[in-house]
């Protein structure tokens, strides 16, 4: 049975983690390795690394994050913030990530999509897609860009279907309604988006306790779910997240 | 010596990571001697099989696979291959096992392509030696290979049970990742490594 995955998130800025982090037991509370391996030893499936590196200068920093960790944690991983250009993809992919994510880019030049899935596979091209309510809208929500500051006027549902058919191979679906509130995931921004297309969903934004998981892979239908700072400050621990996603009848690898 | 085949497949470094985090020491090469002359041999692979068979015909590397008598491990778009043929690009692959490689149905509400960890069952041969019925490893693909009398390992998705290991004398193909399945797939990769057939 195919397990609902639980996915880590690490802010990266100049190779380090950001967002108050909270781990006693590491050496180093800012080293995004550290914690990657320590996620990946404890029941993550994935991780994610957002680079929010606002310099040009220091992106070769994240380059030499994504070959440390490529070469010490055994689970797959995204990297994405501020990829542009199919280069930039071919950076990324031969420095060692599994995915890379786009978000603002594959918006303003949708063929980044196409190119990006046809010469390196639908496998490891994830759509970022940031979402917020409009009522005017179809599907009720409207994607937004630039780190979920710039409205676009277009449909949600409308630009994941059209992501779907350039051949990106995951959405990673963030609600800007919900992002920081810990108020639950954005259940019925999910369930449109993952219900109405073919390939995986992660849910993003607003995970706050143990039953927003449950919520959202039942209720949202999602493929995944990710989140930070609940896991970064122990508020929910992966195993115990685990145990009782299981015990609620959710498939989930042990 | 353990040789890794280069073919212009995505994801080779992963290979190469998980082997030096079992403290194996192994070449990534598309000469045919050193192939032919390695201990054992992987075949990785995520990519398409069309261009891969090309690449592995162009270079001569498709005869001297079928060859090779020592321990063989295909991974993913590896093992796919080592299969008759594959709707993926309507391919000829290398024949060495039976199967017709096939695309899981679209349009029945299950996702595609199948990603994520997936339990094994039914599991025989050298292969397993350290995994339990039932444990989770890390699949990504679109294309399966059916059920044949070599299924070492069984995965079900959409409904539709296939093989997620393949075993045939020393050739051994795994459909799933073990170099990215965490401690189950280390397991795998080391059972491999230390096993003598």
């Amino acid at each position: 049975m195919l397990a609902r995955r639980i996915i880590p998130c690490l802010d990266v800025k100049d190779g380090r983690t950001v967002k108050g982090v909270n781990f006693v037991s590491l050496r180093d509370a800012g080293s995004a390795i550290d914690l990657a391996r320590y996620y990946s030893s404890n029941g993550a499936d994935e991780l994610v690394f957002l680079d929010i590196t606002a310099t040009v200068e220091a992106r070769g920093t994240m380059i030499s994050l994504v070959r440390d960790a490529a070469s010490c944690i055994s689970i797959p991983f995204t990297v994405g913030g501020g990829i542009r250009t199919v280069g930039d993809v071919e950076n990324i992919l031969s420095a060692g990530a599994d995915k890379i994510s786009i978000n603002s880019a594959a918006f303003r030049s949708p063929g980044l999509i196409d190119e990006a899935a046809g010469r390196f596979g639908s496998q490891c091209v994830v759509l970022a897609l940031d979402a917020r309510t409009n009522a005017s809208l179809p599907s009720g929500y409207e994607v937004m860009v630039d780190g979920g500051r710039t409205p676009t006027g277009r449909d949600a549902l409308s630009w994941a279907r059209e992501a779907e058919s350039r051949g990106a191979g995951e959405i990673l679906l963030t609600s800007m309604d919900k992002d920081g509130t810990k108020d639950g995931f954005a259940v019925d921004l999910t369930r449109i988006i993952s219900t109405n297309i073919d390939i995986p969903v992660i849910a993003s934004g607003g995970a706050g306790k143990m039953e927003d998981f449950r919520t959202v892979f039942m209720e949202g239908r999602a493929d995944a779910a990710l989140a930070a700072s609940v896991f970064h400050f122990r508020e929910i621990g992966i195993p115990e997240l685990k145990a009782y996603l299981r015990t609620s009848g959710i498939p989930v690898r042990q | 010596m353990i040789a890794v085949i280069r073919y212009g497949a995505g994801n080779v470094l992963s290979v190469m990571n998980a082997l030096s985090r079992l403290g194996c020491k192994a070449v990534l090469t598309d000469d045919p001697e050193a192939i032919r002359s390695a201990d054992k041999v992987i075949f990785p692979g995520v990519g398409e099989a069309s261009s891969a068979m090309a690449y592995l015909d162009s270079h001569g590397l498709s005869d001297v696979i079928r060859s090779l008598k020592q321990p063989f491990l295909g991974i993913c778009l590896g093992m796919q291959l080592m299969c008759s043929s594959s709707e993926e690009g309507n391919t000829e692959c290398l024949g060495i096992f039976p199967e017709r490689v096939t695309l899981f149905p679209k349009g029945r509400g299950y996702k595609i392509p199948h990603v994520g960890w997936n339990t094994i069952t039914d599991l025989s041969g050298p292969l397993f030696r350290d995994t339990g019925e039932g444990e989770y490893v890390y699949f990504v693909h679109s294309y399966y290979v059916p059920l044949t009398p070599f299924t070492s390992a069984v995965a079900e998705y959409d409904g539709i049970a296939f093989s997620a290991a393949l075993e045939k004398d020393n050739f051994l193909g795994v459909q799933f990742h073990p170099e990215k399945s965490a401690d189950a797939g280390e397991r795998i990769l080391r059972a491999f490594l230390e096993g003598r057939q």
